[in-house]
C-alpha cells in the first residue's frame, strides 16, 4: 500500500460534533474526502466529513497511560455532584 | 399511444442504467484499491436503483391497454434476450475496452472514461427529465440527478488525475477516451420515439444534449491534458436492439441464476 493513511471524522447531524469513525487510504485530500463519503456515509451516517492526514495526528503513548490518566481516577470533586439540584430543573 | 412511447423510453434509459450497473459491478473485489472498490460498487448500486424504478415503470405501462402484457422489473431484466434490450452500445462495452476478448481483466482508465461520458449524459438527461410532463419520470429523474452528479464528479477526479499524471497514465487515459469516443454519438441520436416524446414535453431531444455535454467533457479533458478525439465513425443500433457481441456475454452472467431458478429470491 503506497497511499498515505487518513483519519475520518463524521458529524452525524447538525449540532453534534465530528466523531472519529475510522481511517482509509487515499493519494490526496480531495480523494480522501470522496473515499470517506463512500466508505463511511453510505447509510446516512452524516452531514459533514473531515479528513485529516494520519501523520498530522499527535497521539498519547500507551507508555504514558499511567501518568496521563490515573491521577484523574480519585478526584471525585471534579465531578459536579455536590450541588443540590433545584426541584423542577430539567436537562441537566 | 403515448403510454407506448413512454414505456419504450423508460426501457431505453432504464436499460442504460441496468447495463452500466452490471459492468461496474464486475469491479467488485477486483478494483485497484479497496476504497475504490467500494466507490464503484456504490455507483453500481445507484445505477441499479434507477434501473429498477425505470424498468418497473416501463413494465407497468406495457400493461396499460392489456393488463396481461404488464411485466415486473425482474421479468424485464432477467427474461429478455439481447435483441430486446434498448441500452446504448457504450454501456455494454467491456471494462477492458471495445476490442477486448471476453474475460480480459478490466482497464480502469476505460471504466473512468466511460463513467465520465455516461454520467455526464445521465446528469443532463435527468436534469431535463425532472421537468418532464410525465410525473413518474419526473420523480425518478429528480432523485437520480443528485446521484449522477456524484458519478460524474468521481469520473472527473480520476480522469484528471490519470490524464495529468505520469506519461504512462496519460497515454492509457487518452487511449481509453479515443477508444470510447465513437460510441458517445449514439447518446445524442434522435429518432421518431424521442421526437414524439419531445413534442409532448416528456423528454428532451437527445441531440440538444450534445452541446452542454461537450462543454462539460471538454473542460475535464483539457484539465486532464487530454485531446478530444475527432468525430468520425459513429456506431449505433442499441436503441433498436442491435448490439455488440459483448452484451450477450454480459447477459449470460447477469441472467443465469434467474433462468436456472425462475422466480428465485432471498
Amino acid at each position: 500500500m503506497s497511499w498515505p493513511l487518513w483519519e475520518v471524522f463524521v458529524r452525524p447531524r447538525r449540532g453534534l460534533s465530528h466523531t472519529h469513525v475510522g481511517s482509509l487510504h487515499a493519494p490526496d485530500a480531495a480523494t480522501a474526502l470522496r473515499n470517506a463519503r463512500d466508505v463511511y456515509t453510505r447509510r446516512q451516517e452524516g452531514v459533514s466529513i473531515w479528513v485529516v492526514p494520519a501523520s498530522a495526528v499527535t497521539a498519547s503513548s500507551p507508555d504514558e497511560k499511567d501518568s496521563f490518566f490515573d491521577p484523574a481516577a480519585d478526584k471525585i470533586y471534579r465531578h459536579p455532584t455536590f450541588y443540590t439540584v433545584p426541584e423542577g430543573a430539567q436537562h441537566l | 399511444m403515448t403510454a407506448d412511447l413512454v414505456a419504450g423510453y423508460a426501457l431505453r434509459i432504464g436499460d442504460d442504467a441496468l447495463i452500466a450497473a452490471q459492468r461496474l459491478a464486475e469491479w467488485s473485489a477486483r478494483a485497484p484499491e479497496m476504497e475504490e472498490d467500494i466507490a464503484l460498487s456504490n455507483i453500481a448500486l445507484d445505477q441499479l436503483g434507477v434501473a429498477r424504478s425505470l424498468l418497473s415503470y416501463a413494465g407497468l405501462l406495457a400493461g396499460a391497454d392489456d393488463p396481461s402484457a404488464a411485466r415486473d422489473e425482474d421479468a424485464l431484466a432477467f427474461g429478455r434476450d439481447d435483441h430486446e434490450f434498448r441500452n446504448c452500445l457504450l454501456v455494454e462495452l467491456p471494462n477492458a475496452g471495445p476490442a477486448a476478448a471476453p474475460g480480459t481483466p478490466g482497464d480502469f482508465a476505460v471504466t473512468m472514461a466511460k463513467l465520465l461520458f455516461v454520467a455526464t449524459y445521465q446528469h443532463l438527461l435527468y436534469e431535463r427529465l425532472s421537468a418532464s410532463t410525465d410525473e413518474q419520470l419526473s420523480a425518478i429523474a429528480g432523485k437520480a440527478r443528485k446521484e449522477s452528479a456524484y458519478h460524474r464528479d468521481h469520473a472527473t477526479q480520476w480522469t484528471v488525475r490519470l490524464g495529468d499524471g505520469t506519461p504512462y497514465s496519460h497515454d492509457r487515459m487518452q487511449a481509453a477516451v479515443d477508444d470510447l469516443w465513437p460510441y458517445t454519438h449514439e447518446l445524442f441520436t434522435d429518432d421518431p420515439l424521442t421526437r414524439g416524446l419531445a413534442a409532448d414535453g416528456v423528454g428532451p431531444t437527445p441531440s440538444a444534449l450534445r452541446e452542454p455535454w461537450l462543454a462539460t467533457v471538454d473542460l475535464v479533458l483539457s484539465e486532464a491534458t487530454l485531446v478530444r478525439p475527432v468525430d468520425g465513425w459513429a456506431p449505433t443500433g442499441g436503441r433498436d436492439g442491435r448490439h455488440t457481441e459483448h452484451l450477450s456475454y454480459l447477459l449470460a452472467e447477469m441472467q443465469v441464476l434467474h433462468r436456472a431458478h425462475p422466480g428465485a429470491s432471498w
